[in-house]
């Protein structure tokens, strides 16, 4: 990939809106299989999204945003990222995440047979996500 | 002729009706110019969706796997999707009648799940078993409902008490045109195997297909591998098609009921404009039999 290419188009489309369209350098987030980082002429891939900060390096800065669920579309020129879930740090509620943490712990620590720990361990991986994202 | 006193009464009956059906039509206007919006806000996630979808079925090829290929056992499921409230024409009615008029299908055949509860008393009436009945989620649809639906069903499908889902809505065109719609969710078909397709399932297929894939000279890669990815994207294809339905059976839904009520609003001023003929008819006659007795009263004295 030429010098001239360092930037890419970005879509992040959820359900309810598109959440965030340009051009950007780098996207980095966590997949199933571990973090990634995409820069332009990556090789077209999909990727499901695991809940973690997703990082936007534009130009002009750096976003962040908590980026919970969903699967993401890399092609050489563009990204598409479709976010079941997925906030900007001033829509979180961080009492809410907080109380969240709390209990997706709780729930780990006091398992018994009946507890579902696929979900619990994602609700507790979302709380970080969120507790993550506004600091 | 009825008398002045009772065309008047009915005329002002028909006129506070009136007032209601216009000011119905107008919350409605509003409504659906807001459903609207969130039914064009969600495209593009449909699109992307689809595409994905599309390109990993083509990939994959002949897997066996358990979403699909329909179970043995079991009965269908349907998802009906309709308004909790009355006053919208023809709306609920015609997609009960997907389902009430069915080819093949018996009611014995299905298990309903009902959004809205006009859908649910017409097919409780007609001898249909309800599964589940969701009326709160038609009030605000939101994604979360999808989700938490498409999980109950694969979890019935996945233990074999359903072995087909389908989807009955009504697919927003556009604000005059609304087409009841059914779909199948799940199994999921293969491209090349939709020959058995129903038009209107074909239409909406042909309206999403409009982009063409651009070739990117090296094959999409999956991660996790095909057949793990198809675990995943398959729920999330499934809900984000349930979430579709909704919204767009939500702007229809305020559609159909904006043309009902412009349609009373109207009916309503013709039967005014006939009453008011009537009343100035019957004042008319009763001014002319004043007149005639006093000229016949006047002449007898003299």
């Amino acid at each position: 990939m030429s010098d001239e290419n360092k930037e890419y188009q970005l879509r992040i489309v959820t359900p309810e809106r598109v959440f965030y369209e340009g051009n950007v350098e780098m996207v980095e987030f966590n997949t199933t299989e571990g973090q990634i980082g995409v820069l332009p002429g990556h090789i077209p891939m999909t990727v499901i999204v695991a809940p973690g900060i997703l990082t936007i390096t534009e130009a002009e800065g750096v976003k962040e945003a908590a980026l919970h669920a969903g699967f993401a579309e890399i092609l050489p020129d563009r990204i598409t990222i479709l976010a079941e879930i997925i906030e900007w740090p001033d829509e979180i509620d961080e009492d809410r995440a907080e109380a969240a943490l709390q209990r997706a712990r709780e729930r780990l620590e006091n398992r018994d047979s009946q507890t579902d720990l696929a979900r619990a361990e994602t609700a507790l991986q979302r709380a970080i996500a969120r507790i993550e994202v506004l600091k | 002729m009825a008398s002045m006193r009772d065309i008047k009464r009915r005329r002002s009956s028909i006129q506070s009706t009136q007032q209601i059906t216009k000011a119905m039509k107008l919350v409605s206007t509003v409504k659906l110019q807001r459903a609207r919006a969130g039914a064009e806000r969600s495209k593009s996630y449909f699109q992307c969706m689809y595409d994905t979808m599309n390109s990993i079925l083509a990939r994959v090829g002949e897997v066996e796997h358990k979403y699909l290929k329909s179970g043995e056992t079991g009965k269908k499921a349907v998802i009906l999707v309709t308004s909790n409230r009355g006053l919208a024409g023809g709306y609920n009615n015609n997609v009960a009648k997907l389902i009430t008029r069915h080819e093949t299908w018996k009611p014995e055949d299905l298990l309903i799940y009902a959004i809205g509860n006009k859908g649910r008393e017409i097919l409780h009436r007609a001898g249909y078993e309800i599964k589940e009945e969701l009326p709160e989620i038609m009030e605000a649809p939101a994604y979360a409902d999808a989700m938490f639906l498409t999980e109950r069903l694969l979890k019935s499908f996945e233990e074999g008490e359903i072995s087909e889902i389908y989807l009955a809505y009504t697919a927003f065109k556009n604000t005059v045109s609304h087409i009841p719609t059914l779909i199948k969710l799940l199994p999921v078909d293969r491209p090349g195997e939709n020959d058995g397709d129903s038009t209107a399932e074909r239409d909406r297929k042909d309206s999403l297909k409009e982009e063409k894939p651009v070739d990117y000279g090296a094959p999409m890669n999956f991660e996790p591998a095909d057949e793990e990815a198809l675990d995943l994207i398959i729920p999330k294809y499934v809900a984000s098609l349930i979430y579709g339905g909704l919204v767009e059976a939500l702007a229809s839904e305020n559609g159909a009921r904006m043309q009902a009520m412009d349609n009373a609003t109207n009916n309503a001023a013709e039967l005014i404009d006939d009453l008011e003929l009537l009343y100035n008819r019957a004042r008319q006659g009763s001014i002319t039999q004043e007149l005639t007795e006093i000229i016949a009263g006047a002449n007898a004295i003299q």
